[in-house]
Order: structure tokens, then C-alpha cells, then sequence
């Protein structure tokens, strides 16, 4: 060992000292990966998985095959465009597996799922479903078409069949559909009349009041931060603990003080009727309509605005406008020329923060909307639980969410996820 | 902040109009949360002040929502799920997060950006999105209306946080002090309790805090996949308010401002201990 070549450098037990490197190295890389595989599976399994069974059900059509599996085959290769009813095996398929479906009561299920399709046809299929239990095909003295159109003459009717063909396959388009205010006609793929959209509208207004919020965040949000940037670090200390407190107080504590203040009986309609400014018939409705959504929702939302701005103010350099004020700049050109285009990318943070946080709200607006300031969240959460249309609800979550990943991607460029910062 | 000597009488003048927008603006972050206190005493059941309370009449107060609140047998049963709930997805999210932010603090740990993002997105996705998801896998699962439900979707929403509070907290941390330890001859695992643990403990309690708070306060999710047996304080407050307002609600709110006080101050403690340790004094 009279050469001292790296190469030939050893450790104590005798291997190349590169190699025992190289080894240790990738041991260390291995741990880490095995710190981080447990959470990774847990929000898989819990967070990711379902999210995507979401998205699968936004699409998800298996109820047709399931419910009719002989129909279903024979009739996608009948084409409605032929003018004509769908061939007699047709027919026979759909009394064989509609009996099976009504023995098994499951027949009005796939009637309600038709039914968000052309109403009319849940009752149909009940209606059929009924006479289908009693009736025993070996018996027929007439067609299999006959006998179905007996039980209703919707059965003879091009444009039922047109439906049950177009839903037959294992993946619908129509939750989509009717979540951008489409329909199918004769003619294909149609806007809704004008006035049986929902959706479209309520996206507008869901961005559009999110807007608002984010803007008002702004407005409000900037003089704090930068007072709050500019004080001394003891007073800045204290005072931000107004900001903090709101942050850290439960959403529906904030919530019912806004009922408190903005009702009709509330504190603030007290106070104007108390000094005369109104009368008791002139109390102000500021709840239960969009500016209640508005004015709840800036302030719960106002301190994710202000403590991104405050960490991007406290890090400009104050000698910059002391520098710009040095060589003649009045105090409003030093703010507009130097300090504000150092603080848009904490605009930008808080504002695209802000925005996400407010396109999927749905308890604030649920309490204090009414039902001109609700949401795109507060009909979703209606088609989970009270109009049971879950296809939909899954089909408008993925819009929602494709949104939400759009901003959050902007998001990343402008400040990067690493950057993301608590209080 | 201070305004300079030489002043004009323009800046002058913005520097109070300044001060004055900026009171306002306090003002409305705050008043809102203070003045659901006095209004908790209230002995009428109105969401407003009598006039005998603002005559500072006793007979105007009186603490009877508290004692409904603490007599109800339903409000009971929520507070216990609320602590049941928050406390063991706290657990799961503190124990797998803490894990997980001492890999990914790891130099050169591959995939670095895409992995974080998957594992904070239970933050980024909005609330209502994650419970229609969860809703519609826990259904399929039969997890639906159980605790274990509950306790794992909202360890699964708060782990973001405890993940990004501690990889905070190992972003100042100084390696070579477990590289002194090593060399000193002490095995990974004595490093790691005598040196990393210590270090990181601030940083952890304060993740854990955040993520109580997150279970606690959560409503949407628990909401869509809990049934009655998992009604937590905030589910009550909401049926309560959507159905027959009364004032017990003001009362809880009350409660629960204060527990947030605490909640924040011992946050702010460990902030402030953990700079310290780390070397990074407040100036």
C-alpha cells in the first residue's frame, strides 16, 4: 500500500473504498424509499383509489349489461336508424331477461338509471316489469314483439329502442352530458333549452363568485400583510395573531358568527335600525343570497391571502425603495415602480390559493347561500343524498377536479409545491 | 413603518388613512369570531342583543345554553366522536407523516416532486371532491357509517399537513450532527433517538396539532360517508344551524374559539422553540 491511487483505497474490512461508498449510499436511498412507502400506500388506498373510482363512475354504465346481459349483445348491433323496430330475438332477449330482472326486483333500477335519460321511462319499466313477473313466454300464443307491446305501446316506438341502444354499452356519455347542459335528440348531441340549464350557469357563477372572493382577498389581504411586513418583528409578532386566530378557529364557528351578524334580526340590521339608519321594514337582506356567500366566505378565506403575501413582503429588501425615494421617486411611484412588482408573485400564490379553496366550497355557502349563492359542491352534494343521481354527482366532481388540477398546476409554476408554507 | 421627519403633509395624511384601513380590515377578521362571545350569554334565544344586554342588565345573561350544551345527551355523543376521531387519525397521520417527511428529506430521494405532490393532494383536492370519492369507494368496501371509515379518511386528509410542517422542520436540519454522532461511534438507531428525535420533536408536535385540528373541524367528509353513530361536533353544529336555530350552538362555538386559542398558542410555542433550536432566532 506505498501507492495512495483512490482506487486502491480501502476500508477497514478490506473493500474498495468507492465501492463501500457506492453501497452505503444506495442502503441510505433504500430507507428513504422505506420511510415514505407506507404513507404512500395509505393515501393510495384511501385517497387516490378512490378519487379515480370517482372518475370511473363519472362513465360507468354496467348496470344495462348487468340487469339485461342477452339484450344487451343483440341489440347495439341493431341500427336505429333503419326506421324500423329492433329485430324479434331482440325482443325475446329483453322478455327473458326482463322477467329474470323482475323476479329479482332489479328491473326498476335500471328504469330509474333510463329515466335520467327521457323521464317517462322509470314508470315504463315498472309498468313492464309488473306484467313481466306473470308472464310465462313458453305460453305465448303471440310474437314476443306482440306481447310486449300489449304490456305498453312504447315498446313499438323506434325512440324508446333509440335509448335502451344508445345506454347499452358498459360506458355512458350522458352523465358528461347533462353536466355541460347537453341532451341527445334526433339530431345527436344538443344544447338544453335555454331554460332547463343548470349547470353551465352555475359553473359560471361558481367561478365567477370565486373571482370575487379571490379579488376581495386581495384587496383586503395587502394592506395587512404589508403592515404587517414593514412593523417591527415584536408588533408584527403580536398582531398576527389577528390573522391567526381566524385561521385557526373552527369554519362553522365563523360560519354561525355570520348568521349572528348578517340575519335580518342579527346584530348588524340591530344596529342600523338602533342609530335610525333604517326602518324595521327596510332591514337589509344580507344573508341567504350571494352576499352572504361572499362576504362569509372573504373573510374565512382571507388569512390563506395573507400569509403567503406577508412571507413574500417580509423578504424584499426595504433599501430598494429607500433606493427609488433617494433618486427623486415620489412614495406612490417607489410602491408602484419597485415594491408591488416584488410582491405579484405573493398575490399570485395567495390568489390561486384562495380560488381553489373557494370553487370547492361547500359548507358556507350551504348555510348562508340561500339559492342564488350556491355552488357547483352544493349540487353535487344534492345529487349524492337527495337526488340519488350518482353519475351525475361523480361526472360534475370530475369537472370540478380537472379545474382544481389546471389552477394547481399554475400554482406550481408560479411558487412551486415545495414552497407551500403553514402560519 | 414609522413615519420619517420629513414628511409632507400628503404622506402624512395616507400614512393615518393607511393606519385607519388597516384597523378595518382587523376589525373584520376579528370582531366577527368576538362577538359570538357575549351573545353565547345571551338569555333570550335570539342570535342578536337584546336591550337589556346592552344595558348591561344581569338578568339580560345567563349561562343556560351552557348547561343545555352539557346536559344534551346528543351534544354529548358528538363531543366524544369528535375527540374519538381526531385523536386516532391523528395518530395514523403523525406516525405515517413523520415517516414519510424523514424520506423525503433524504438527499437526492428520486421523484422528489411528483411523490410530494401525491402525497399532499389530499389537500390541494377540494373537500367535496374527496368525500364524493370516498363516498362512492367506501360504499363498495362497507365502510360506509363506520368509525374506521371516518378515522381513515381523516388521517388520510391530514397527513398533508403533518408531512409539510415536519419536512419544514428538516429543511434547517444541520446532517452533520448525525454525522458527528456516527463518527462518535453511536449506532443509527441511538442516533436517531438521541439526536434526530429531540431535534424534530417541535416540528412533529406542532404537524400533530395540525392534524387533530384538521379532523376536528372536518365536516364535508364525515358528512358523506358517516352515519349518526359518527355525528362529531362539527356535523351538529351544522344540522343545527340548518334546522332549528338556538343559541347552544353560540354556546359551542364559544368553547370551541377558545380551545382554538389554546390550540394557537401552543403552536406559536413551538414555532418559536423550534427556530430556536434550529440556531434561527426571531429578530
Amino acid at each position: 500500500m506505498s501507492q495512495s491511487d483512490t482506487s486502491t483505497l480501502k476500508t477497514a474490512d478490506g473493500i474498495s473504498l468507492k465501492l463501500s461508498l457506492q453501497r452505503s449510499l444506495r442502503r441510505k436511498k433504500r430507507n428513504a424509499l422505506l420511510l415514505v412507502a407506507p404513507l404512500f400506500l395509505f393515501i393510495l388506498i384511501t385517497f387516490i383509489i378512490p378519487i379515480a373510482y370517482m372518475l370511473v363512475r363519472s362513465v360507468d354504465n354496467q348496470i344495462f349489461a348487468e340487469i339485461l346481459p342477452t339484450t344487451a349483445p343483440l341489440l347495439a348491433k341493431w341500427d336505429p336508424l333503419s326506421g324500423n323496430t329492433p329485430d324479434e330475438e331482440v325482443f325475446k332477449a329483453f322478455i327473458t331477461d326482463g322477467k329474470v330482472a323482475a323476479q329479482a326486483k332489479t328491473i326498476n333500477r335500471l328504469g330509474k338509471r333510463l329515466n335520467y335519460e327521457k323521464s317517462g321511462i322509470s314508470s315504463l319499466f315498472r309498468k313492464t316489469g309488473r306484467n313481466l313477473r306473470k308472464l310465462e313466454p313458453e305460453k305465448l300464443t303471440t310474437s314476443y314483439k306482440e306481447a310486449l307491446i300489449k304490456i305498453d305501446k312504447k315498446w313499438g316506438q323506434v325512440d324508446t329502442w333509440e335509448i335502451l341502444h344508445r345506454e347499452s354499452g358498459k360506458y355512458t356519455k350522458s352523465y358528461f352530458l347533462s353536466a355541460v347542459d347537453m341532451k341527445y335528440d334526433a339530431n345527436g348531441m344538443q344544447w338544453k333549452d335555454d331554460d332547463s340549464r343548470i349547470y353551465l350557469n352555475l359553473f359560471k357563477r361558481t367561478l365567477w363568485l370565486s373571482f370575487l372572493i379571490t379579488f376581495l382577498t386581495v384587496l383586503l389581504g395587502y394592506p395587512i400583510a404589508y403592515l404587517l411586513a414593514t412593523l417591527k418583528t415584536s408588533t408584527s409578532n403580536l398582531l398576527i395573531i389577528l390573522v391567526l386566530l381566524p385561521f385557526w378557529t373552527s369554519l362553522l364557528v365563523r360560519t354561525s358568527s355570520w348568521i349572528a351578524l348578517l340575519q335580518k334580526e342579527g346584530v348588524i340590521n340591530d344596529f342600523l335600525f338602533a342609530i335610525g339608519l333604517i326602518t324595521d321594514e327596510g332591514r337589509l337582506a344580507m344573508i341567504h343570497n350571494q352576499t352572504g356567500t361572499v362576504i362569509a366566505m372573504t373573510h374565512i378565506l382571507l388569512p390563506f391571502m395573507i400569509l403567503p403575501l406577508f412571507s413574500v413582503m417580509k423578504t424584499i429588501n426595504p433599501s430598494y425603495v429607500r433606493a427609488a425615494r433617494s433618486m427623486g421617486a415620489t412614495s406612490f411611484t417607489a410602491f408602484r415602480r419597485v415594491y408591488f412588482p416584488n410582491t405579484i408573485a405573493g398575490i399570485g400564490a395567495g390568489g390561486i390559493l384562495v380560488f381553489i379553496l373557494s370553487i370547492g366550497y361547500y359548507i358556507t355557502p350551504a348555510l348562508v347561500g340561500g339559492t342564488q349563492g350556491t355552488l357547483i359542491s352544493n349540487f353535487i352534494a344534492y345529487h349524492i343524498s337527495g337526488s340519488l343521481n350518482w353519475g351525475l354527482a361523480a361526472a360534475l366532481g370530475t369537472i370540478l377536479l380537472l379545474l382544481v388540477v389546471a389552477l394547481y398546476i399554475l400554482y406550481d409554476k408560479i411558487v412551486g409545491i415545495d414552497n407551500m408554507k403553514l402560519g | 413603518m414609522a413615519l420619517p421627519l420629513h414628511a409632507t403633509t400628503g404622506e402624512r395624511v395616507w400614512h393615518y388613512t393607511f393606519l385607519t384601513i388597516c384597523v378595518l380590515i382587523f376589525g373584520f377578521l376579528i370582531i366577527p369570531i368576538l362577538v359570538i362571545i357575549p351573545l353565547s350569554f345571551n338569555a333570550q334565544p335570539y342570535f342578536s342583543f337584546t336591550p337589556e344586554m346592552v344595558a348591561f342588565d344581569p338578568a339580560g345573561y345567563s349561562t343556560k345554553w351552557y348547561e343545555s350544551f352539557f346536559n344534551d345527551s346528543n351534544w354529548q355523543a358528538a363531543v366524544r366522536n369528535s375527540l374519538v376521531i381526531a385523536l386516532f387519525s391523528t395518530i395514523i397521520s403523525t406516525f405515517l407523516g413523520t415517516l414519510a417527511a424523514l424520506g423525503l428529506s433524504q438527499k437526492d430521494f428520486p421523484f422528489k416532486t411528483t411523490i410530494m405532490g401525491i402525497l399532499i393532494s389530499p389537500m390541494i383536492v377540494p373537500l367535496i371532491i374527496s368525500a364524493t370519492g370516498m363516498f362512492f369507494f367506501y360504499a363498495k368496501i362497507n365502510l360506509l357509517g363506520t368509525h374506521i371509515g371516518v378515522i381513515l379518511a381523516h388521517a388520510a386528509l391530514a397527513t398533508p399537513f403533518v408531512v409539510i410542517t415536519v419536512t419544514a422542520t428538516l429543511t434547517g436540519f444541520d446532517h452533520s450532527l448525525t454525522r458527528a454522532a456516527a463518527n462518535l461511534g453511536s449506532s443509527p438507531t441511538n442516533t436517531f433517538f438521541r439526536i434526530t428525535v429531540p431535534l424534530i420533536t417541535p416540528g412533529v408536535i406542532s404537524g400533530a396539532l395540525f392534524a387533530f385540528i384538521t379532523s376536528f373541524d372536518e365536516v364535508v367528509v364525515v358528512l358523506f360517508i358517516g352515519s349518526v353513530n359518527q355525528r362529531t361536533i362539527p356535523w351538529a353544529m351544522f344540522s343545527g344551524i340548518r334546522e332549528e336555530i338556538s343559541p347552544t350552538i353560540l354556546a359551542v362555538a364559544t368553547l370551541l374559539i377558545t380551545f382554538s386559542i389554546i390550540l394557537l398558542f401552543m403552536v406559536e410555542l413551538l414555532r418559536r422553540r423550534n427556530e430556536r433550536l434550529r440556531g434561527i432566532t426571531p429578530h
